[in-house]
């Protein structure tokens, strides 16, 4: 369904380029769940945004479904692989109404029937009719974070990118909103690249999972690896211990890796 | 633990005025600190910023805090006049806040920032305190800290503007340290560094430290105590080590709902709110 090959993205120029993202590569089969794990700075959130064609330069290739992308991305592409950001209140209009926000994405790719559309996008988020006509401030956060998802869904995409969906969220809320993304992706055999730095998160959504560091896969893990503990490498071995809470002796030890 | 008890509080109220009537964000808390690491967990409006504030004065003006007992180190904190909070905050009692990109000035260098710290509450000389506050800025482990001296805020990633942060408040050596969200915006691994240093001014310092969250594992494993508050008010007090026995339903809820890495679910448990919890008591 996805195939990244040998990506890197640079920022800058000259002696101040950054490089973001350096060769990286995986694959993600149909309806299944890739997670991309590391801390700031390792590249992941980098890797979905080439991906989406928010950072529309990058080299090495990147299909989807066999076509490669090219910088711009087409209409059917955009209907077909739909992102979530981490933020829901910047990545909701603050003076457009639910139902705008909902209708817009049916506008631009001319697709009839709306109002069945926005209602059903909204039941299907779990969220009722009562909440079509109000803004974004007018609602909870985790609300919000709903109405990013049916927006990302009313084009009944194959594939959705999630950059961090539920960092922004109390973890009771995070809990719903994970359970919708697994529902959804049960119900609908949708395709998930996940971009997270909270490893159980990751594990939870996620069958296979790739550790970023400074912009490579450190590791390329499944989720029950994860879980038992033997990551191959050291530095994964540490993100895991660091995640499992504080430990003075553990701390210690930590080092950097560049 | 609490033998010598730094900080008392009883009843503690913040209530705020707002155009729709007035809200209360904080209902009756009552706690001690000793020289310890206490943990306030709670989610997203439970009180647990506005509690920590109100201990030094620092609510919102609309806000308007009162409590039964309110004492530091002797001094009654809630008719302490204002010339001695001044001399409490930050020297005595210093507090963390959650995002370095608010709280640094955006147009001083942050080192010298730290330095000013230190200045303010020791009446250092200008040297002595670049000195000490290059020393902390090795302290809370910045690489290269001749280099990140001379850097503004705006040039700093938000870890390091946090470790700023931790630094500067550090410098006047508090008694008490009150810490919101002192990591979360920070690396797993780097929050951890972080919490070992003040882990170290806790233990050889006797400093006592209110580190206030909302990740109940992180608190679990790291204090000494923990006190979970849901809606303003606290819903119970365990022992950190014990979070896992906890037995009131917010706190199993809230421990429940977590993805985790060792137990996996297919759905997680979703915390069912009980109006009852926020009832006080009589």
């Amino acid at each position: 369904m996805i195939e990244v090959e040998n990506l890197t993205v640079e920022f800058g120029r000259g002696a101040a380029t950054v490089r973001a993202v350096r060769g990286v590569s995986f694959t993600v089969a149909q309806g299944e769940s890739y997670g991309l794990v590391g801390e700031s700075g390792s590249g992941k959130s980098t890797v979905l945004r080439a991906i989406a064609r928010i950072n529309p330069e990058f080299g090495g290739t990147i299909r989807v479904n066999g076509t490669p992308l090219t910088s711009k991305r087409s209409r059917d592409e955009a209907r077909r692989m739909q992102m979530v950001f981490q933020d829901p209140y910047g990545a909701l209009h603050p003076r457009h109404t639910v139902d705008a926000i909902l209708r817009e994405p049916l506008e631009i790719h001319r697709v009839g029937d709306k109002d069945r559309r926005i209602k059903a996008a909204l039941s299907d988020v779990g969220l009722g009719p009562e909440f079509r006509f109000r803004y974004p401030h007018q609602i909870s956060g985790g609300q919000r974070q709903r109405i990013a998802v049916a927006r990302a869904l009313i084009l009944e995409p194959e594939i959705l990118l999630l950059d961090e969906p539920t960092s922004a969220l109390d973890v009771s809320v995070q809990a719903e909103v994970l359970n919708l993304l697994k529902r959804l992706q049960r119900e609908r055999g949708l395709t998930y690249l996940m971009v997270s730095h909270n490893l159980a998160v990751v594990a939870h959504i996620c069958e296979r999972v790739a550790v970023m560091n400074r912009g490579r896969v450190v590791e390329e893990l499944t989720a029950s690896t994860l879980r038992g503990g033997e990551p191959a490498e050291a530095y994964t071995r540490q993100l895991v211990s660091a995640t499992e809470g504080y430990d003075r002796e553990a701390v210690r030890g930590y080092v950097t890796y560049e | 633990m609490t033998e010598a008890r730094l900080l008392e509080v009883e009843d503690l109220r913040v209530t705020f005025r707002t155009p729709h009537g007035p809200v209360e964000a904080v209902r009756g808390v009552s706690f001690s600190l000793g020289r310890e690491r206490l943990g306030i967990v709670g989610e997203s409006g439970s009180g647990k910023s506005q509690t920590g504030r109100a201990l030094l004065r620092l609510s919102a003006r609309n806000g308007r805090v009162s409590a039964k007992k309110m004492v530091f180190d002797g001094i009654d904190l809630t008719n302490a006049s204002e010339r001695t909070m001044r001399r409490i905050r930050g020297a005595r009692i210093s507090m963390i806040m959650q995002d370095p990109r608010y709280s640094l000035n955006p147009v001083v260098k942050v080192g010298d920032q730290i330095a000013e710290a230190y200045r303010i509450h020791t009446g250092a000389s200008a040297r002595k305190a670049r000195d000490r506050a290059m020393e902390m800025l090795e302290t809370v482990r910045i690489r290269e800290a001749g280099k990140v001296y001379d850097l503004y805020p705006h040039q700093v990633s938000g870890g390091m503007g946090q470790r700023v942060m931790i630094a500067m408040m550090l410098i006047p050596e508090p008694d008490v340290l009150i810490a919101d969200e002192p990591t979360s915006a920070l690396d797993v691994t780097v929050q951890m560094q972080v919490l070992a240093l003040l882990d170290d001014m806790v233990r050889e310092r006797g400093m006592g430290l209110v580190l206030i969250s909302h990740d109940l594992n992180l608190v679990a494993s790291f204090c000494d105590r923990v006190m979970v508050m849901y809606g303003g008010r606290v819903m119970e007090v365990l022992e950190a080590g014990r979070l896992h026995e906890a037995q009131h339903p917010y706190t199993r809820g809230l421990l429940n709902c977590l993805p985790s890495l060792e137990h996996p679910q297919h759905m997680l448990p979703v915390l069912t709110r009980d109006a009852g919890w926020l009832e006080e008591a009589r």
